[in-house]
């Protein structure tokens, strides 16, 4: 006899939560030994608890009745080491189960984080990181509790509750049963809420995710807000965010509050049929005065259990949630993954060829054609390319497709020769480096940004050391961001989100430092230098112009001036490349290319017309 | 010196004992502010707990009054004991029950009340705090306050409060019931609190050092994922995913280690009240029993004795619990109450001046601006720019240029000296009509998340659909804007992901535009923008400057033809100052600089 609503619950969405739980044992193998062993010391203490109070009541019933002064050591000594004995269970539940559990908790958090590491840019375009953040802090810690202390109390109580009912129908088959039979309403609420508080359970959590997102746009985007004067805005906003999750929260209380308050009165209703019963039992003489008192006893021990259970439902419920949310990035399909089979290019010569490259983001709509719709292009070893676009013609989304952030749709990129999706991406992204637009620097010494590219150059020892010193000195030499030297701590002072805020330009420079520093086979350039002062950006071109020589060069350009660096220049026109030429070919033979890159050129001599004339006036000024 | 004001000292653990009680004293403060407002619910919330304590305690008293009354009364034949003591035994189940549902509503409303109110007080602080402050306090660890650190003081205000008054209450009657039993043995209960305070204190000192240690390792934490994830294309592109897996790998092991020692000090903590309570039954037993055998004491009153001291302590663990929790929630109000205290460097002035219609005069007198008496920006200036002239800086990186600009803005407050907007000091402006007069556009145009047309209304929030879209017609975004695959209600995703930088440079044009106010600053805000986009830019420009004061800075000096006036920087201090004609005319720095960029273009 072993129906208890909570252990039998033969309903599919409990299964549900069961499975999704069960899916823990990946990361919580290791800890299973140590959990079951912590249950057993948590079941062994109960039992001590339950045990104190018996044999208290057998001694002074005992010794102590029959005035017996010689027993009391004794007797006061056992007491005491039962106690001992209880605090020691306790000490090693602990013990067992809550290092091993931060064990869990941590092999999780790692796994997520190479997880989403590994996952494609394209992952990261949907996924807000306020979302991805509120998975791997508060939820994980969440199933660790769970695992270290809900998990074990569940199964603790369950079993008491069992063997406290197998007691209790023994004692009495038929108040037994009655305690039983008026518990079946406690099964279909307990149905009910699994089912709702599974659903608000992951309302609240992701609402809390979005909240996280909220508050990181709000500071990464303060500049703005404060430009706008729009914090109000911005608060009222995320005020109406904090006040959907507070709602949600509530409502998860009285979701919590009603399965409490049938956990509390189920029990006592049982109990009241039981007394009104029993007495009655007792008087027709079926049951002892002593027997009724034993079935109380036992049944008010199984109180706490009881009334636990639905804390402990709904604790199951969330950690399940949490588990579902650790597992919908687990499971995301990563449609960028190495080649099982990878091939290697030993020493690449640097010939990058594009043929008949479609791209299209996945959310697009199916009335917009494909981003990029064939692109054929070839970079000979060794070559410049600069690539000539308006705005939102997908030139830095080409390049981000050479190096594999985002994979092609169709067609296909080789790396002399090699499809890039043969190669592993360790090794493409070795041989093809990338210099944003945006450069993103990280909280690391200027050195340690620069050298992001060269593990090779990590090491400690003098040779390794000057190597690293020669490279970023060449690096910063050929960016011009020889700054660097003159910030407080040199080249080692940490910049980033946690360290000196630079400027545009500065970080920029930094970005083109580390590209340059990977001393790669490929460079891929997306406008690196647009927010360069002129001074700044002659100086910079002029030291590229030999880094260039030797390494084949796709640079995305919106200046002549730019586009000077290149052998040739590839248009790209409503998602193909419609021309490739020098720079003074395509002038002539392309009335796009004009449009793009020349029309300014023409203002210029406008206004070198203009300012000659000005000249002139000023000259006519001064001699007059 | 080091000091604890505000969010300095913030990863430290070795307070002492003078910074400690500021520390403790700041939260205890915040606490009690945001319990102020839900203090009635809260003493609602004491009430409902005390009566269904009762109602708990009343339960086996109704059943021993069953089976001693009812039973002899039925065999006499009378229901009516039995069934009265079934009936109020069903109804203090069911006013217990109802109790408890309450109270767990009613103490989510109160922690929710009170979330709600530290999240806001916690958004609105950081929006306010210059972005100097932003400039060296990560957003990570904002983000870390907002969301671990709040998480932490949820969990203690959703279980704290039932856990302390239960213990309290129940600790008290049956210490109260003991001593009136049987003075001696609540004797032994007086003794054992020694050993108790001794063990809680060692468990108090240690625990707040760990708890404190445990916060600051989950901020290191969020912050290196956030920027982890912020920057993933770099990750990814440089190949770092190993080294920063390492890394990762080491905050989350420190954060490991030390949650292990927290719970292990738990581990210490918890069962050494369990020994000390049941030392105390046996030294009770002893006590009593030689007094028993003696004939001193009856032996109901001993086994009561006995019961009772078992009970006394079985609140402790939720008391742990309880403790545990403040502890967690203590370290968390300690680090939000410090970015609380900070104090904004750019204040909001108490006595504003309204400045209705402003015309676009800047005046800077007697200026100067440093960070640290040693780093001085800009030395000493004085600049008058009259309403409605444009003004284009020049000048290498790190000239000053944008500090002077963040002046006229007001994200930065001069060291020294006055800015003036229309003859009033910026600090004693309104900031509603400092932010509507004086727009910077700056070179991260910041998408947040939500449609292209909601970034746009940025600008103005009270905007039609029709101005959003004259705005973004007239710096030539639109025909970009219907292009993508919602037009103007796309969602432009995380960090504007899916728009090219010079498309974002655009919509934050089209914001300034639409915000239309007295003086517009741009720093660097047509860089990404391919020619024919900057040339429509341009020419939009020229009529949206035509009426207002603008500050121009652009390495492109294509822009700076539009200027009437230009001001070149170096290391701070205005070199030259003229129209574009005259400095090209000269055979200054400028006209180098537009020799050399006019080489450039051939």
């Amino acid at each position: 006899m072993s129906a208890t609503p909570h252990h039998h619950d033969p309903i599919p969405a409990r299964t549900g939560t069961v499975r999704a739980l069960f899916r823990l044992r990946e990361y919580a193998g290791p800890a299973l030994p140590f959990i079951i062993a912590g249950m057993v010391a948590a079941l062994i203490a109960q039992l001590i608890a339950l045990a104190i109070p018996q044999v208290l009541q057998s001694i002074v019933d005992g010794p102590l009745a029959d005035r017996d002064a010689r027993a009391i050591w004794p007797l006061a000594g056992l007491v005491l080491g039962l106690g001992a004995l209880e605090a020691g269970m306790i000490a090693l539940r602990r013990w067992f189960v809550l290092t091993p559990g931060t064990r869990v908790e941590a092999r999780m958090r790692n796994a997520l984080y190479a997880r989403l590491q590994d996952l494609p840019v394209s992952f990261h375009d949907r996924w807000p990181s306020g979302q991805l953040l509120s998975r791997a802090v508060s939820d994980l810690g969440l199933i660790r509790r769970w695992l270290s202390f809900g998990l074990v109390l569940l199964v603790v109580n369950l079993i008491v509750i069992v063997v406290g009912l197998a007691i209790l129908v023994s004692m009495n088959w038929l108040l037994g049963v009655v305690f039983l039979v008026s518990s079946i309403p406690l099964w279909v609420v307990g149905y009910r809420f699994e089912g709702r508080y599974s659903e608000v359970s992951r309302r609240s959590q992701d609402q809390a995710g979005d909240l996280a997102t909220a508050v990181e746009e709000s500071v990464h985007g303060i500049r703005v807000l404060k430009a706008f004067g729009r914090g109000k805005h911005a608060l009222s906003s995320f005020r109406a965010q904090a006040e959907s999750l507070r709602s949600t929260e509530i409502e998860k209380a009285r979701l919590d509050a009603s399965i409490w308050a049938w956990l509390l009165a189920a029990p006592t209703a049982a109990l009241a049929v039981c007394l009104v019963l029993g007495v009655w039992l007792a008087s027709q003489g079926i049951l002892t005065v002593g027997q009724l008192v034993a079935f109380f006893a036992t049944a008010t021990v199984l109180a706490w259990p009881i009334e636990s259970i639905g804390f402990l439902l709904a604790f199951s419920v969330d950690a399940r949630t949490a588990t579902d949310r650790f597992f919908d990035i687990l499971d995301s399909e990563n449609q960028v993954t190495d080649p099982a089979r990878p091939a290697s290019i030993e020493r690449p010569r640097g010939e990058l060829v594009f043929t008949g490259v479609r791209f299209r983001y996945q959310d697009s709509p199916d009335r917009f054609g494909d981003l990029l719709d064939g692109v054929d292009l070839a970079l000979e070893p060794g070559e410049t390319m600069a690539l000539v676009g308006l705005t939102g013609s997908g030139k830095t989304t080409l390049t981000a497709l050479t190096t594999r952030l985002y994979d092609v749709t169709g067609g296909s990129i080789t790396l002399d020769g090699v499809d890039i999706r043969a190669l592993t991406r360790e090794e493409l992204r070795t041989h093809i480096a990338m210099a944003f637009e945006d450069a993103t620097l990280f909280s690391a010494s200027v050195r340690e940004n620069v050298l992001l590219g060269r593990p090779d150059l990590a090491g400690d020892d003098p040779k390794t050391r000057a190597e690293a010193d020669r490279v970023l000195d060449e690096a910063l030499r050929i960016a011009q961001a020889s700054f660097a030297y003159d910030l407080p701590d040199g080249v080692d002072t940490t910049v980033g989100e946690e360290g000196m805020s630079l400027s545009g330009g500065q970080r920029q420079r930094l970005a083109l430092a580390r590209a340059v520093a990977a001393s790669p086979s490929v460079l891929v350039l997306d406008d690196p230098l647009s927010a360069l002062d002129v001074a700044t950006e002659a100086r910079v071109e002029a030291e590229l112009r030999d880094v260039l020589a030797s390494t084949t060069a796709l640079i995305v350009a919106h200046r002549p001036s730019t586009v000077m660096l290149a052998d040739r220049v590839a248009l790209l026109e409503e998602g193909r490349i419609t021309a490739v030429g020098t720079h003074s070919e395509l002038l002539r033979e392309s009335e796009h290319y004009r449009f793009v890159i020349s029309s300014l050129e023409d203002e210029e001599r406008r206004e070198q017309a203009e300012a000659s004339d000005i000249e002139q006036i000023a000259r006519e000024e001064a001699t007059r | 010196m080091s000091t604890v004001t505000g969010v300095e000292g913030e990863e430290r653990h070795d307070f002492t004992r003078a910074e400690s009680r500021h520390i403790r004293q700041r939260s205890l403060r915040l606490l009690g502010s945001l319990l102020r407002p839900v203090r009635a619910r809260l003493w609602l919330t004491m009430a409902i707990i005390v009566v269904s304590t009762g109602a708990q305690v009343a339960g086996p008293a109704l059943i021993a009054y069953g089976i001693d009354r009812g039973l002899p009364a039925l065999i006499d034949g009378d229901w009516l004991p039995v069934g009265a003591a079934g009936a109020a035994y069903l109804l203090t189940g069911a006013v217990g029950a109802f109790l408890i549902a309450w109270y767990i509503r009613l103490s989510a409303r109160i922690s929710q009340a009170v979330l709600l109110d530290l999240r806001t007080r916690v958004f609105l602080h950081t929006q306010k705090l210059s972005l100097e402050f932003h400039e060296s306090y990560t957003s990570g660890r904002i983000i870390s306050r907002q969301t671990s650190d709040l998480d932490a003081i949820r969990e203690l205000l959703d279980e704290g409060i039932n856990q302390l008054v239960r213990g309290v209450l129940y600790m008290a009657f049956t210490g109260v019931a003991l001593a009136l039993l049987d003075w001696m043995s609540a004797l032994v209960l007086v003794v054992a609190l020694v050993p108790l305070a001794v063990l809680t204190r060692w468990f108090q000192t240690r625990s707040q050092r760990l708890f404190r240690r445990s916060r600051v390792a989950s901020a290191k934490l969020i912050v290196h994922f956030v920027e982890t994830m912020t920057g993933i294309r770099a990750v990814q592109a440089f190949r770092t995913e190993k080294r920063n897996e390492r890394e990762f790998g080491d905050l989350v092991e420190d954060y490991r280690d030390v949650n292990a020692r927290v719970i292990q000090l738990f581990g210490i903590y918890d069962p050494g009240l369990l020994l000390i309570g049941n030392a105390c039954v046996a030294a009770v037993l002893v006590v009593g029993g030689f007094r028993v055998v003696d004939g001193q004491l009856a032996i109901g009153v001993l086994l009561a004795a006995l019961l009772y001291t078992k009970r006394f302590f079985d609140p402790m663990e939720d008391m742990a619990m309880f403790y545990n929790g403040y502890q967690s929630a203590a370290s968390a109000l300690e680090k939000i109450s410090g970015v609380l205290e900070e104090e904004p460097s750019v204040p909001d002035p108490t006595h504003p001046v309204d400045l209705w219609k402003a015309h676009g005069r800047v005046r800077f007198e007697g200026v100067e601006f440093a960070y640290t008496p040693e780093r001085v920006v800009l030395p000493r200036f004085d600049l008058d720019v009259p309403a409605g002239q444009t003004i284009a800086l020049v000048g290498s990186t790190g000239a000053g240029k944008s500090t002077l600009a963040k002046l006229i803005a007001r994200f930065y407050d001069p060291s020294d000296g006055v800015v003036e907007l229309d003859g009033v000091d910026l600090r004693r402006l309104h900031p509603k009509d400092l932010r509507r007069a004086i727009v910077m556009v700056t070179q991260e145009a910041y998408l947040f998340s939500g449609s292209v047309a909601d970034n746009i209304a940025l600008g103005k929030p009270d905007a039609s659909f029709d101005e959003v879209v004259a705005a973004a017609k007239a710096v030539g975004a639109h025909e970009f804007i219907e292009g993508l695959p919602n037009g103007y209600d796309t969602d432009v995703n995380k960090r504007g992901g899916r728009v090219s930088a010079g498309q974002r440079q655009l919509i934050s044009f089209a914001r300034a535009f639409l915000a239309n106010p007295a003086v517009l600053i741009l720093d660097e805000a047509t860089s990404s923008l391919d020619i024919p986009s900057e040339r429509l830019v341009q020419e939009g420009l020229q009529s949206l400057l035509a009426d207002r004061t603008a500050v121009i800075i652009a390495h492109r000096l294509s822009t700076v033809a539009i200027a009437d006036r230009v001001l070149v920087m170096e290391h701070g201090r205005i070199v030259e100052d003229g129209s574009p004609a005259e400095l090209i005319g000269g055979s200054g720095r400028f006209a180098a600089l537009h020799a050399a960029w006019r080489d450039s273009l051939v």
